[in-house]
């Protein structure tokens, strides 16, 4: 076991993990914060994207060993029911979420994309989010969504 | 999905790394491409040395005869790397089809070049841009030319104490035209095929410099070397032809992205299409 310390959601963390202990697993599990998601475990669905010291990663695709010293923001960091972050007042004025397995890494990806990227065109939000799978909505809402943010920016 | 049990060590310099290396351990670097396989449990090393944080493995530098490449750099360094965009602009444009953001912002050029994937840009990369990859184990550096490093699927001249530390890419002639032509399902997929070229014209209008790369269509990434000699000293009237010679060249498989004969097909359409690219920069350039 190893002695894992980070910085989750501008928290101090620190927890004993096994090497082989992915990202993901260690969100959910020791730090108890399931926001994040976890689908195909081999990087292809994208629904377990965080930001690792600011850039999106595939939370499943490292290992929390690797992740010792970092800044990661998950999705929790946005916003509470309560009080959305514009991004998810976006996805619900748009309706670009069904069953919502994706939504974490879809915000996350979004999140990336618009802090760090001149999205201006649909066809650079749907690239933006080609590595997001989603089963409910057909991409066209969730694209909709990223586009109204994206607009608010320009 | 979840990895097998495993030993980690980090080590902060090179030497220290190397002192680990052997027949039951593994690098990782971004993992973009180990960690599926962990995953998926096709690997079972007993020992992980994670060369993330040596410092010296990172980054650009530039020399007078070529731009050497630290193997820890990320693909989205090079795909915004002002260097890079402004010398190796195929380089650059490459690395957008490499997979997404999120995997661009951690998989490594020297990650990707030791898993040698024949649907993957950097091997193809390596090939096209003449690349040699600087390999360092227990008996100091060596320099593979890219042509002799990658023997097969998932198969590269690396011993198992080695790993690959640099890519040297040599500056390419000025006037120097390129073309990337991918074609993939999805943005981010795997290619299904893919060619890329780099083409000088001469006063004369003739061809006086020609290099031609394929990925996704046989067992490792190519070069094409019939079609770059019949490309030599001719015109683009010599385009069709070549297209031809790189279709015939090649053995593509059937799987669930496309039968062989589509892959063939998709080869004599990119091929046709860097081509003009290339040209078209080309003359560009000579202008």
């Amino acid at each position: 076991m190893t002695t894992i310390r980070l910085t989750v959601n501008g928290e101090q963390h620190e927890a004993e993990a096994e090497p082989r202990m992915l990202l993901s697993d260690f969100l959910r599990g020791p730090l108890g914060l399931t926001g994040t998601h976890v689908g195909c475990e081999h990087g292809v669905c994208g629904a377990c994207t965080i930001l690792l010291d600011g850039a999106s990663v595939r939370s499943c695709l490292c290992l929390a060993v690797q992740a010792d010293g970092c800044t990661v923001e998950t999705v929790e960091a946005l916003g509470t029911p309560a009080a959305l972050s514009p991004l998810q007042e976006a996805f619900r004025a748009h309706h670009a979420l069904q069953c919502g397995f994706c939504t974490p890494g879809m915000l996350m990806t979004a999140t990336d994309m618009l802090r760090n990227h001149p999205l201006t065109t649909e066809e650079e939000v749907r690239e933006a989010l080609s590595g997001n799978l989603c089963r409910c909505t057909g991409y066209q809402h969730i694209v909709d969504a990223v586009m109204a943010v994206a607009r608010t920016r320009a | 999905m979840k990895p097998p049990p495993f030993d980690y060590s980090r080590p902060t310099s090179l030497p220290e790394a190397l002192a680990l290396l052997g027949p039951d351990s593994k690098v990782i670097a971004g993992g973009q491409s180990l960690l599926p396989m962990l995953n998926f449990r096709l690997l079972r090393p007993s020992l992980l040395v994670d060369i993330g944080r040596i410092q010296s493995l990172r980054g650009l530098h530039e020399t007078p005869t070529h731009l050497e490449i630290g193997a820890t750099t990320s693909h989205r360094t090079l795909e915004t790397h002002p260097l890079v965009a402004a010398r190796f602009p195929v380089l650059a444009e490459a690395m957008r089809h490499v997979a997404h953001l999120a995997i661009r912002n951690r998989g490594t050029i020297g990650g990707s070049l030791s898993h040698a994937d024949p649907a993957a840009e950097h091997p193809m990369l390596a090939l096209l841009l003449d690349a040699q990859i600087q390999a360092a184990g227990p008996s100091g550096k060596r320099q593979i030319p890219a042509r002799k490093f990658f023997q097969g699927s998932l198969t590269t001249a690396l011993l198992e104490d080695e790993m690959v530390v640099a890519v040297r890419l040599p500056w390419l002639r000025p006037g120097t035209g390129w073309g990337f032509e991918e074609f993939a399902l999805r943005a981010g997929d795997f290619a299904t095929a893919c060619a890329a070229a780099l083409l000088r014209a001469g006063p004369d209008g003739r061809i006086t410099e020609a290099r031609l790369a394929l990925m996704g269509v046989d067992e490792t990434a190519l070069r094409v070397p019939e079609a770059e000699a019949l490309l030599l000293g001719s015109s683009p009237s010599a385009f069709g032809e070549a297209a031809r010679l790189a279709q015939a060249a090649v053995r593509p498989a059937t799987d669930i992205r496309a039968s062989s004969g589509f892959r063939r097909h998709l080869v004599g359409v990119l091929v046709g299409r860097a081509l003009e690219a290339a040209w078209g920069r080309a003359r560009e350039g000579q202008a």
